[in-house]
């Protein structure tokens, strides 16, 4: 047994080429409850690696390279990825999925390699003083939270003094994170919280929807993932929820999720980071060099859906990171530590995102030691079922930070506390 | 030739008793505890013991813990994934609120906390049988799921009800969270294997697990004889609960670090528990190491292979796995119903009469 | 006018039980393969989900198996580029069933007759690893909608003409129109299920194996036809659990979770009663849906239904430990 996985082990190391490489780990999940939602992202992760290989011969001359494991959004196969992965020289990972993230977090930490949760994982990681090796830049749950609350500020003037927001959550780690900072915005700006809590995996949510119809909150906003999403604007659909009041977050937000409802999704709206559909110009060089030449993780029929475009801006930013940290230390083969370096002074500008043909695809920003969550910034997408396709319909936007900072200092005290980390950046 | 009794001679009761009555399967166990103890913890790396060795041992222990209940006394429980969530919790509540006690002690203290959880969720047995047993024991699972996502005292009021192994050693050397040492994780966790192991072992050939037998076989019968089902059912619910609660907080301390428990508690745990002990065999402490190691490698080796050697894509892999591990597991029952504890006892008796098998 | 409180009860009592009849269509499955084998078939939900899988593959022209030619042959194939309709379709999603029920019975439960039931259900769990894998090989693993005809949607008249009943807050029952079918196709079922049982040749086999084996086969009844004959049968009715719940949530892998609703059902009902079945899913339906709006929502905080139809199914058994209307456990040594 144990020869043979040695012979294996040792297989792999042959197969992958010799010369110097950069590494990137992709955990992706393309079996499982929730595979409809990972394999466009890993798609989308693996063809930007691709495109720059093919068509610019890789980052400032080194090729990439693509690690894929399959986690099945399962902590234990996540963890096994992580180590199997992690001797290769792996730069950043992305462990779309928060059980996974937590679990990395203090691992990847005390191995020196850097994790980049972007849109999820802890949110109270974007505090760079406590969470030396974890990025979520550009944007987080909170941000996510106040960006819904936000919207429907500006929906309605500036004030919702009185009116009812439902939240209507996976029932996880992943769906209690926005429930504090919406507690905080309720006081503040004086609307009515109820909370809805499915269990996984969310085909049974008669109960919840019963209960919304019972109460009529104004407006209902979703953390949902996987089949939820689905029963979910069904279930709106059914006791003819109007849509545009009903907002989820980015993990809701995608074709899989409001395709199944068809006509009756329309208006359906969900915050996102990221600019949505295939107008870039950066769409037409992967149909060149990637989807054409056969070298398509997919079937190439996924480019511009909101969870390809989501994998296909990580990717993005790692690329800028790995440029960044080359730029920083004069060498083209860069090692874990110097992509921390990368990752730490990162700066997206418009003129360069135009430069790579995704104009405007997520806000300008600027990382720094102390902060690794960005500037926060949400947009508003609207689905329009009679084209198919999600648009924007509010730029990216600053989210009410006094409400969110006070948290993150929080939570982040209290983990440095419990693990007794001392503050860095000083 | 070497497998064999004859020539050795018990001149003692007490030799006459002891665990490995024939002097081969003896010294096959010395030299097993050898490799494990003194030869393992230096060759180990990172790989090996978090991916293979460190959940191979945990599940080991839960395994047992699952086949006292189930393989000896005979009451299938579909609950294990829920106990060992009572054992993680109970482990991270008591590593937070007394950081200058052993680990070793708080690990003890989840399993006896779990024993006790699980004696509750046993009482039903004393009127529920079977298969409506199993399922009864489904609704300890979801409870105790729904329980730890919901009261905001179990993960310490955190903003997501994420837990988090803190830092804690063992003779100064780390055994928990993330700077820790691959032979230290290993070597805690072999520790617990050996002494679940040996107590689970004497237990079942003693007259406890004589009488738990005599439950499995016909619980009727078994009263008639003189065995008491309360006292018989509710110990085997006890000490089953007591090595699963063990079980349950390695895995989170050691093994994971970071658990949530839908996630690493749910159903399919406990599936997977019981998966282990059928395939490894029923009633069979082997049984309950030989499943766990199935369940363990064999989905790592099949990926290894698949993706790693053969160079598949990911997903068609991971489809494959689930289509080889599903026949695997048919074909091994039709081939051996009792599982790979029978196949290697059958061995042993082939070993004992070659080369003249007639 | 009734008070408002009063009238959601009864509002979230009726959908309990359209919720109930889903449920005991699953369970029904489950209680025709134990009745008649003896097999506690936990692959019962992945059955549905493979079925429900196979027929939106059949409907929408997919090649079986693309993802693996693809990557074999490095061919680009994916559609037939055809359109079943879905009558047609079902038929032969059921044939597929038949096929399916035919090779379980052949390849795997003849070489186990006489096991230990432990041992049979440990079977039908690596069946369903199996059926997992291979549906998800055939068909691939992303969310497909299934369409075939159901409305869906609140029935707005039932809403409209109750609306009367309350005061400015009420706005009438409301009652998904999916759930009314799947009702009515429910009672269906159960109707040609105890007339197959009852009247026919084959059903008459069946209860005489269901009630002993061995005194079946004496009279010349054989048992693996009996035995595939029922494995066809919980295949059609996964195939119909699967249009329902497919048609409500997509085609995706969460559809073989389905089987974990069921099994409280059963509890309730007895593994060997087909009205148990019936009677249990309703009880379940109605007792987790009343249970979270009285008690589950307001005071714990919700989410309880997954275990509360555990723990009504606990409590009940401690009282009749065969269940509602299982045989009557008769124990000699």
């Amino acid at each position: 047994m144990k020869r043979l996985a040695t012979a294996t082990v040792a297989a792999v190391m042959a197969a992958a080429p010799v010369m110097a490489d950069l590494v990137f780990p992709s955990l992706s999940y393309r079996t499982g409850a929730y595979a409809a939602g990972g394999i466009p992202f890993a798609d989308g992760y693996a063809d930007y690696m691709t495109l720059l290989n093919e068509r610019d011969g890789g980052i400032g001359g080194v090729m990439t390279r693509i690690l894929e494991c399959e986690t099945g959004y399962n902590t234990e196969k996540g963890v096994e990825c992580y180590e199997a992965t992690k001797g290769e020289g792996a730069l950043v990972y992305q462990p779309l999925s928060t059980g996974i993230t937590y679990q990395l977090i203090p691992k990847a930490t005390a191995d020196g390699i850097a994790i980049h949760s972007m849109g999820y994982g802890r949110t109270s990681a974007a505090n760079g003083k406590v969470f030396s090796n974890v990025f979520n830049y550009p944007a987080n749950y909170w941000n996510g939270a106040s960006a819904v609350v936000q919207h429907i500020l500006d929906v309605n003037g500036g004030d919702i003094k009185g009116k009812k927001i439902a939240l209507v959550y996976h029932n996880s780690a992943y769906g209690k994170e926005p429930i504090r900072t919406l507690e905080e915005l309720s006081k503040k700006h004086g609307f009515e919280l109820s909370l809805l809590a499915v269990d996984h995996p969310g085909q049974e949510q008669k109960s919840q929807w019963l209960q919304i119809r019972r109460e009529r909150p104004d407006y209902v906003t979703m953390w949902g993932w996987g089949v939820m999403n689905q029963v979910a604007i069904q279930e709106a659909v059914n006791i003819r929820f109007p849509m545009e009041n009903f907002i989820g977050v980015w993990w809701s937000g995608s074709e899989n999720d409001v395709l199944p409802s068809g006509d009756d999704a329309n208006g359906y709206k969900a915050v996102t980071f990221h600019n949505v559909g295939n107008n870039f110009p950066v769409f037409e060089d992967v149909k060149k060099h990637v989807v054409d030449t056969g070298k398509a993780a997919g079937a190439g029929d996924q480019i511009g859906t909101a969870i390809y475009n989501r994998g296909f801006y990580a990717a993005m930013l790692a690329a800028e990171a790995v440029r960044n940290a080359q730029a920083i230390h004069g060498v083209a083969d860069i090692t874990p530590a110097m992509m921390l370096d990368g990752m730490e002074s990162l700066e997206i500008t418009e003129a360069r995102m135009a430069e790579l043909g995704m104009p405007n695809f997520g806000p300008s920003f600027k990382v720094s030691c102390e902060n690794h969550g960005g500037p926060g910034t949400v947009g508003v997408a609207q689905w329009d079922a009679s084209s198919k396709t999600w648009s924007l319909i509010s730029d990216f936007k600053e989210t009410d930070m006094s409400v969110i900072q006070p948290l993150i200092e929080a939570d982040s005290a209290a983990f440095a506390a419990e693990n007794n980390i001392a503050e860095r950046c000083n | 030739m070497l497998y064999r009794e004859s020539g050795d001679f018990s001149e003692t009761y007490k030799a006459d008793s002891q665990t490995f009555p024939i002097k081969f399967d003896r010294y096959r166990y010395y030299a097993v505890l050898i490799v494990a103890f003194l030869v393992i913890p230096f060759v180990i790396n990172d790989y090996w013991a978090n991916a293979v060795l460190v959940p191979f041992l945990i599940y080991a222990i839960a395994a047992i813990g699952l086949n006292i209940l189930t393989g000896y006394c005979g009451q299938v429980s579909l609950g294990t994934g829920g106990f060992m969530a009572v054992g993680a919790y109970a482990c991270y509540k008591l590593m937070t609120a007394f950081p200058d006690v052993s680990i070793v002690v708080h690990v003890l203290i989840s399993g006896g906390i779990t024993a006790a959880v699980v004696t509750l969720f046993g009482l039903p047995s004393l009127r529920i049988k079977g298969f409506y047993l199993a399922v009864a024991t489904l609704a300890a699972q979801f409870f105790l799921v729904w329980l730890f996502n919901r009261v905001a005292w179990f993960y310490n009021y955190s903003a997501s009800g994420q837990i988090n192994a803190p830092d804690r050693t063992v003779f100064g050397y780390l055994v928990t969270g993330p700077n820790t040492e691959a032979w230290a994780k290993y070597l805690i966790c072999l520790i617990f294997v050996t002494f679940t192991g040996i107590v689970a072992r004497n237990m079942t050939r003693g007259a406890l697990g004589r009488k738990w037998s005599a439950i499995r076989d016909m619980d009727i019968a078994a009263e008639i004889i003189g065995v008491n089902p309360l006292n018989a059912k509710l110990s085997a619910f006890a000490i089953s609960g007591f090595f699963i609660g063990i079980s349950g907080a390695l895995f989170f301390s050691v093994y994971l670090g970071a658990a949530e428990v839908g996630e690493a508690f749910g159903i399919q745990k406990s599936f997977l528990v019981l998966f282990m002990i059928i395939i490894g065999g029923l009633g069979s402490i082997f049984g309950s190491f030989a499943g766990a190691a199935f369940m363990v490698l064999l989905p790592v080796f099949l990926k290894n292979v698949l993706v790693g050697g053969l160079g598949w894509d990911t997903a068609l892999a991971a489809h494959l796995e689930f289509v080889i591990v599903g026949a695997l597991i048919i074909v091994f029952l039709i081939a051996e119903p009792h599982g790979l504890a029978q196949l290697w006892r059958v061995a042993k008796e082939k070993l004992r009469l070659w080369p003249f098998p007639h | 006018m009734f008070p408002d409180q009063f009238l959601f009860g009864v509002e979230v009592l009726l959908n309990g039980l359209m919720a109930g009849v889903l449920y005991a269509l699953v369970a029904l499955g489950f209680v025709l393969i134990f009745k008649a084998s003896g097999i506690f078939n936990y692959a019962q939900g992945v059955m549905a989900l493979f079925a429900a899988l196979t027929l939106v593959g059949i409907m929408d022209g997919q090649v079986p198996f693309s993802h693996l030619i693809n990557a074999l042959f490095g061919t680009d194939v994916h559609h037939f580029g055809w359109h079943v309709p879905a009558f047609a379709a079902i038929l032969l999603a059921m044939a597929v069933m038949v096929g399916l029920a035919w090779i379980v019975q052949y390849f795997i439960f003849r070489h186990l007759v006489g096991q230990e039931p432990i041992i049979l259900f440990m079977a039908t769990i690596g069946l369903a690893y199996f059926m997992e894998g291979f549906g998800d090989m055939m068909w691939g693993s992303e969310i497909k909608k299934l369409d075939v005809g159901i409305p869906q949607g609140g029935s707005f008249w039932i809403e409209e003409a109750t609306a009367f009943l309350g005061g400015s807050n009420f706005y009438g029952f409301f009652i998904d129109q999916l759930d009314i079918v799947a009702a009515v196709v429910a009672i269906i079922l159960v109707v040609l299920l105890v007339a197959f049982a009852q009247y026919t040749k084959q059903g008459r086999a069946m209860r005489a194996v269901a009630d002993d084996h061995q005194a079946a086969l004496s009279v010349g009844i054989s048992l693996s036809f009996i035995w595939v004959l029922v494995w066809s049968l919980a295949g059609f009715v996964a195939l119909v659990a699967g249009i329902m719940w497919g048609a409500k949530s997509g085609v995706q892998f969460s559809l073989s979770l389905i089987a974990l609703k069921a099994l409280p059902v059963l509890m309730l009902g007895g593994f060997t009663s087909i009205p148990g079945a019936i009677v249990g899913g309703l009880i379940v339906g109605v007792g987790e849906k009343l249970f979270e709006f009285l008690i589950g929502a307001p005071f714990l905080g919700g989410a309880t239904e997954n275990w509360f139809a555990y723990m009504l199914a606990l409590v009940f058994l401690v009282f009749r430990p065969q269940g509602l209307f299982g045989e009557k456990i008769i124990e000699r040594v």
